[in-house]
């Protein structure tokens, strides 16, 4: 009977109690190759970490540990592993009503959903990709409506939102294309009157926004939902746009171009149709899942899509996206990892779910790299990080160690 | 396990591949041809480091270390250095073809045959052919406690599904019989369907009990034709599988539904072939020591239906430590075909061996589908279907760079109009869907 019990719980165990542990442990993790995402991979590198932070990076021979610090040691080290679009923690795995908070389906506009009431830090998807290596996530409202709520930035070790925010509203999550489309003859119910919707409601949010600039006697009443789109009319939010359907994301360009406002296209199974428009459009791309289904509006996906956006000179990301079905949530770190075997690149792939992700995010001043002063947010590997035998043998998160069960 | 008659329609089932092959270098014909220089797994025996395959008429006539292997004089020579070279992968259970299995009417339908249904002109089929499978059992949903017969395919390139097939001796394509329990096959009381999983087992049992008594009937007629009953399709399959000589392929999740399937395995003398197997952990050493082989789907993460919340990535190796039999599917679409092999990288990242894995990916699929004697590892007499690898079976950065099955080469990564069923792109999956009964599947 070896194994009956010890395959699920242990690794919950683990989780639990490294939260409970009390803060400013220091920690000297030491890897034969340590890619630090900030120059060149150390070979017998160390990363000391000490109350939380990172306090400094660089080669063995020359980073003595000091005493009293516990030391990891790992073949590969690398930076925490950043998600940058995930639904997890607002959708759990038991796939039922009462864990699925992604998409309020009663109105095609609500900007004023935030993420943070709805997320829950012990979902087990959380424990799941964080096991896995995942130690930052852009979270929040999925795909499905045409504006369906806000998203934040969270990291993958609190017991509370509230401790895990560290952006609490990072985007706002629109949807062009055939899943943006209400049903049972509700609008939207087609692409063109999706455009029109949304063009419309960015006019009244440049009104809202004129009248905040205006004089203080005739500020506009506050409402929740022209607040946080007067926020994307004057950049301070960008527009996380859903399509897959080259045709939905030039939709997505023109839009942004009219109103002149930042967009963040998401998804976009056919960006490398399009390649040379994204590009001159200024427009980053959190590429889809690399083994996405081939289905719907993402029927020509390649798995070659954000090989060829990064070389088109595309800022690009991976996610893990949203999941109705099984598996319920991917792990950036596969999804990168076949991208790396698929044209990417070793290098650019893992930029792509650390440096990258986090300056897309706009949080590289905290995470994404292993350099002195950042969030001691660190993944040990057995070998190669993208490799499938390869295991996630340590995560670190704020200088925490969550797991240990290799992964 | 049934073992089945050997099928018998080799020969024709060859012309067409020499008709169909027309135009590759090395289609089957009687020129043997030598492919030499490349690694071998052979999964029978030992790995060879530099080995020869020697293949003539669509099939394995030798396989050994270079210089250990007589090459005919008159074969073409291939030269494979720095290739890997495999068998070809079976895939137990997977959904291409866009083929449907028995209707609303009924909770059994044993009569139904996912064969008259299949596109096979569906880019899924080319797709998996991309990832490397050969050989693919096609099945109906679990939306049914019986949803129909399924169907063995050999993934030739054809324009009519008769190509695919392997015929029985009697010309009927050769398959199983899809079953299910758990949660997918409840619907809401009073129809035609359970509502409970007791209900679910009792009418499995009817209809077997039925069965018994039509092939007690048929003996008893002899030869008398005014004797024998009515022929009635559904009870015919049923015989077959009371017979053993059609497999049972039973999806099923929870540790006590994985129980309920082998026990009524065991009333009616049948081995089931346990698909999924979401909680087979709990249950090893029960699955090991009925000798019901077990076929398992590699998920990135646990969760999204209820009944396999406790699905778990380490269910190959509690099953190997166990002792059962290890093999894997696809589901294709809930895991893609492209990706098969990444399955046992999978398997062997949450502790299984990669002689098991690898095991896994050919003969034990070949084993539960009852054509190990033809398929599943390098041997000489079997069938030709292999795989030429850039690099070790179970590395993230290994691609399928052919594919070859009876000696003739069905994908090559090389040839633009297969390129893209690896990588995908416009028309890669045009019309592809997730199956309707394979969301009540899970759902």
């Amino acid at each position: 009977m070896i194994g009956r019990t010890s395959i699920l719980i242990p690794a919950a165990a683990v989780a639990m109690t490294a939260l409970a542990a009390p803060a400013g442990a220091q920690i000297a993790v030491r890897g034969e190759t340590v890619h630090t995402m900030a120059g060149a991979p150390i070979e017998d590198g160390v990363v000391l970490i000490r109350d939380g932070k990172i306090e400094r990076v660089g080669p063995a021979a020359s980073v003595p540990v000091p005493d009293g610090y516990r030391e990891m040691r790992a073949k590969v080290v690398t930076p925490g592993l950043v998600d940058a679009r995930t639904v997890v923690g607002l959708a759990g795995y038991l796939n039922q009503p009462h864990d699925q908070d992604q998409l309020e389906t009663s109105a095609p506009v609500q900007p004023e959903l935030r993420a943070v009431d709805a997320y829950n830090a012990r979902e087990r998807l959380v424990e799941w990709v964080r096991e896995h290596g995942v130690t930052t996530l852009h979270t929040g409202h999925g795909p499905g409506a045409l504006i369906s709520g806000q998203t934040m930035v969270v990291k993958t070790r609190a017991d509370t939102a509230d401790e895990a925010v560290i952006v609490p509203t990072a985007m706002v999550a629109a949807t062009l294309g055939s899943t943006g489309l209400a049903q049972g003859g509700r609008s939207p119910g087609s692409r063109s009157k999706a455009v029109a919707m949304l063009r419309a409601e960015l006019i009244k949010a440049r009104e809202y926004a004129d009248k905040q600039a205006g004089p203080e006697d005739r500020r506009p009443a506050r409402d929740l939902r022209l607040e946080t789109l007067a926020k994307v009319i004057r950049k301070e939010l960008p527009l996380l746009v859903t399509a897959h359907r080259a045709h939905d994301l030039l939709a997505a360009l023109r839009v942004a171009q009219e109103f002149d406002i930042r967009v963040v296209l998401d998804g976009a199974a056919e960006a490398y149709l399009v390649a040379d428009r994204i590009k001159a459009a200024g427009v980053p791309v959190i590429v889809h899942a690399t083994m996405g289904r081939p289905t719907g509006d993402a029927e020509n996906l390649t798995t070659e899509n954000a090989a060829l956006l990064a070389k088109a000179g595309i800022p690009i990301a991976f996610q893990s996206g949203f999941e109705g079905y099984v598996p319920k949530t991917r792990v950036v770190l596969f999804e990168a990892a076949v991208a790396a075997a698929r044209g990417l690149g070793f290098e650019a792939a893992l930029r792509a779910i650390t440096i990258d992700a986090a300056t897309l995010l706009g949080v590289e001043g905290r995470i994404g790299s292993l350099a002195a002063g950042k969030d001691a947010d660190v993944v040990l590997f057995d070998g190669d990080p993208f490799e499938y035998a390869t295991r996630v043998v340590g995560v670190v998160i704020d200088g925490q160690v969550v797991s240990e069960a290799p992964r | 396990m049934p073992v089945w008659s050997t099928p018998s329609r080799r020969a024709a089932g060859l012309a067409l591949a020499v008709m169909l092959g027309a135009g590759t270098t090395a289609a089957a014909q009687s020129t043997a041809v030598a492919f030499t220089n490349a690694r071998l797994i052979p999964v029978a025996g030992a790995e060879i480091a530099r080995g020869t395959l020697v293949v003539r008429d669509g099939k394995i006539v030798a396989v050994g270390a270079a210089g250990q292997v007589a090459v005919p004089p008159d074969a073409e020579q291939v030269d494979l250095a720095g290739k890997v070279v495999m068998p070809g992968l079976v895939d137990t259970h997977s959904h291409v073809g866009g083929g449907s299995g028995g209707d609303a009417s009924a909770a059994m339908h044993p009569d139904v045959r996912i064969f008259d249904s299949i596109d096979v002109r569906s880019s899924g089929l080319r797709r998996a052919a991309a990832g490397g499978i050969t050989t693919v059992n096609v099945m109906p949903g679990s939306g049914h406690l019986m949803s129909g017969q399924t169907v063995y395919l050999k993934l030739r390139r054809g324009t009519t599904i008769d190509e695919l097939t392997m015929p029985t001796a009697d010309g009927q394509p050769l398959g199983g019989m899809k079953m299910a329990n758990g949660t997918n096959p409840i619907r809401t009381p009073g129809g035609t369907f359970p509502a409970t999983r007791a209900r679910s087992a009792a009418i499995v049992r009817a209809q077997f009990v039925k069965a018994q008594e039509y092939r007690e009937r048929v003996q008893k007629a002899g030869d008398d034709p005014a004797k024998l009953p009515a022929r009635d399709l559904g009870l015919e399959a049923l015989v077959e599988v009371l017979d053993g000589r059609r497999q049972v392929h039973f999806h099923t999740h929870r540790h006590d539904d994985i129980l309920t399937a082998l026990r009524l395995g065991k009333e009616f003398g049948f081995t089931p072939v346990l698909q999924h197997v979401s909680e087979a952990w709990k249950v090893a050493d029960e699955i090991a020591a009925s000798g019901a082989p077990a076929s398992i789907i590699v998920i990135d993460s646990p969760g999204g239906k209820l009944e396999a919340m406790d699905v778990s990535t380490e269910n190959g190796a509690a099953l190997e430590r166990a002792g059962a039999l290890v093999g894997f599917h696809t589901d294709d679409l809930i895991t893609d075909s492209r990706f098969f092999l990444r399955s046992a990288g999978l398997a062997v990242r949450y502790g299984m061996s990669r002689e098991k894995a690898l095991y896994g990916m050919t003969m034990a699929g070949a084993r539960m589908l009852g054509l190990d004697s033809r398929i599943g590892s390098l041997e000489a007499g079997k069938d030709a279907d292999f795989l030429v690898l850039s690099g070790d079976p179970l590395s993230v950065y290994t691609m399928v760079e052919q594919t070859w099955i009876d000696g003739t080469k069905v994908f090559d990564l090389a040839d633009p109009a297969d390129r893209v069923y690896a990588y995908g792109g416009v028309g890669a999956s045009r019309g592809e869907y997730l199956h309707t009964h394979d969301e009540e599947e899970w759902r």
